[in-house]
């Protein structure tokens, strides 16, 4: 039986390949996790970003290792040096071995406050070279209390092609049925070991029955992170109140537009009116030049989505740390009694 | 009795330092260097960086792999490279200065000397860092080891690696938990109250164990220990005595303050979604 199936050209397999997964899960060696923690918990509080290397497998992200950026100035020619920086150290790196493929970035935050148009534009800027990219955020500050703090992000791609057109006016989002929820897309982060390290780990370090992590996690005090949760929900309500002011604005101004429109095309048809009793050509019921058609613009919504979603984000924040509390508080309780 | 100066043979210790400290970072980077090794190659070295305190503890908080080409009586290392690197590192942390050297293998071998002589030249001191991934002695060895200078006089005659303690700093590996680096894979990070919920079952075990011993002491069927004896003495003591109704005040205080933020936060999300609700229906109009 002939089976011409089997036989393919490679520019048949390379087009069946093209068909993209979505990118499910980001699996994240050790290695990584701990360079990420190192650079960000030697720079806190000041926000740090570097690069992520690895491969992309089918609907996994690989990302198998990173290297920092230097903190960034604003001057021209560091600028240039940095790119410099980043082409040298990924040539380094190629030499020994390390796959060389860029996968995203990663930054560091403060108490989750990551959701700004600038990750949107660094974003979209990894977006024009590599086709599926993402961003590790990492909290030092959360980390403390024993939870490792560690989420990939990706926009979604909805977002990403309204945000190509630049159009965030309401209609247009109302046409895509786009909301403040599907900006970001979270995806889970799967971690992975060699056998070699895991071996060492193991070998090394006997099973203690208690650890760090557990002293930062009973650790009773929660006041500084309640406190700075709030304050930073409270400043987000100030931006969004802000947001909502400029939308009134620009609602009263289109009103008012539309009424002098009416008046004026009103009174241009009793004019009109008027010539034709007269018997003269009607004017034209439209005129550019008046200042009263020109259309006033509609403000960007990009800026109240992204601040809904930090206020969602805080709340999230604020709802795990006061169960975690409850829980401690219960705990202590229990142990007075007894 | 010492005759003339000139004829002394003595070992200088030409180090200050007597301990080193390495961050888990290292021994992650030096094994996925040795898996990622170049085809034939038996072993990877690179280079050390971290910092010097003032009492001589050498502190090895980053690496990085330096290729090299081993024969079986010289060593090419690429310096361009190792600069390069160097550049780049400090770039980013400029605290962080080399202190030394690494080599996957079991102890010192032959080439080494060469590498530490090299090494001497950029830092006074190098601490040479060996790290067993071949598992030779069927355990994990990580050793770190000074070079001491046998002279006679003037002339150097030779040089000796001397072994120096060395300190596993685990904590920040701790923070991030054992259990995700250990397992080759993780399928999931553990969430705020997963880990609350470990941490829990694992202080009520703890409990469990010291009445199980209390109580074996009590019934006789175990030595009583002073020192064990003394630190539960010591754990209970550092319960602190409050009335039961100053205590019933604090913690309802505490709950209430957080009730309150669990509901006003509840309150704004309800918030959130209502207006994205009236925002969809503003699109049927």
């Amino acid at each position: 039986m002939a089976n011409p199936p089997m036989i393919r050209s490679f520019l048949q397999v390379a087009a069946t390949e093209e068909v993209a997964q979505p990118l499910r899960v980001v699996q994240i060696e050790g290695l990584a996790v701990l360079k990420i923690i190192k650079h960000c918990k030697e720079n806190a509080p000041a926000l740090v970003t570097g690069q992520l290397l690895g491969l992309d497998v089918g609907s996994v992200l690989e990302v198998t290792n990173c290297f920092p950026f230097p903190i960034r100035e604003e001057d021209e020619e560091i600028e240039a040096d940095g790119a410099n920086y980043q082409l040298e150290m990924m040539r380094c790196l190629r030499e020994v071995n390390v796959d060389n493929n860029t996968v995203g970035w990663y930054q560091s935050t403060l108490y989750g406050s990551f959701q700004t148009v600038e990750l949107i534009e660094t974003f979209m800027n990894y977006q024009e070279n590599i086709k599926r990219c993402v961003c590790i955020i990492y909290d030092p500050a959360r980390s403390n209390q024993g939870v490792l703090a560690l989420k990939a992000m990706k926009l979604t791609d909805s977002f990403m092609e309204l945000y190509r057109n630049n159009n965030f006016t309401g209609e247009k989002l109302r046409e895509k049925n786009l909301s403040w929820v599907d900006i970001f897309e979270e995806i889970p982060i799967k971690v992975s070991n060699s056998a070699l390290i895991s071996a060492f780990m193991t070998e090394l370090e006997a099973d203690t029955p208690v650890t760090q992590c557990d002293y930062d996690r009973l650790q009773l005090s929660t006041k500084p992170q309640m406190e700075r949760n709030v304050e930073f929900l409270i400043d987000c309500m100030d931006d969004l109140s802000m947001e909502q002011q400029k939308f009134q604005f620009y609602y009263r101004n289109l009103s008012r537009q539309q009424a002098q429109q009416q008046a004026w095309l009103q009174k241009r048809r009793a004019e009109n009116n008027a010539r034709k009793a007269a018997g003269d050509e009607p004017l034209p019921e439209e005129d550019p030049s008046n200042p009263i058609f020109k259309p006033v613009p509609e403000p960007s919504r990009l800026e109240s989505f992204l601040v809904t979603n930090q206020i969602s984000n805080y709340c999230n924040q604020i709802n795990g740390v006061a169960g975690q509390s409850f829980s401690r508080l219960y705990l202590m309780k229990a142990l007075q009694e007894s | 009795m010492t005759g003339g100066e000139q004829t002394v043979l003595q070992f200088h210790p030409s180090s200050t330092s007597v301990s080193a400290k390495v961050h888990p970072v290292v021994i992650f980077n030096i094994c996925d260097c040795y898996v990622r090794r170049p085809d034939q190659a038996e072993r990877v070295i690179g280079t050390l960086l971290g910092s010097v305190s003032s009492d001589g503890t050498v502190d090895i908080r980053n690496s990085y792999a330096v290729p090299h080409n081993e024969s079986s009586d010289q060593v090419a290392l690429d310096i361009d490279y190792h600069h390069n690197m160097l550049l780049s590192h400090q770039k980013v942390n400029p605290k962080e200065v080399i202190v030394g050297w690494y080599s996957t293998g079991f102890g010192v071998s032959g080439g080494s000397a060469l590498i530490h002589e090299f090494y001497s030249r950029e830092v006074p001191n190098p601490v040479h860092l060996t790290v067993d991934t071949g598992f030779t002695n069927g355990e994990a060895s990580i050793k770190a080891f000074v070079s001491v200078n046998l002279t006679l006089g003037d002339r150097q005659l030779a040089a000796q690696f001397h072994e120096i303690p060395l300190d596993l700093r685990m904590i920040e590996a701790e923070r991030v938990g054992f259990d995700i680096l250990k397992s080759t894979m993780v399928d999931k990070l553990p969430s705020d109250l997963e880990g609350m919920e470990a941490s829990m079952e694992r202080l009520l075990s703890l409990i469990d164990d010291v009445y199980k011993y209390v109580d074996d002491v009590v019934e006789q069927r175990v030595a009583p220990d002073n020192k064990i004896g003394r630190f539960i003495a010591d754990t209970v003591a550092s319960i602190p005595k409050i009335s039961p109704g100053a205590f019933d005040k604090l913690i309802n205080d505490n709950i209430q303050d957080h009730l309150l933020l669990l509901y006003l936060s509840s309150l704004t999300r309800a918030q959130l979604g209502l207006a994205e609700k009236l925002n969809t229906a503003a699109q049927i109009l």
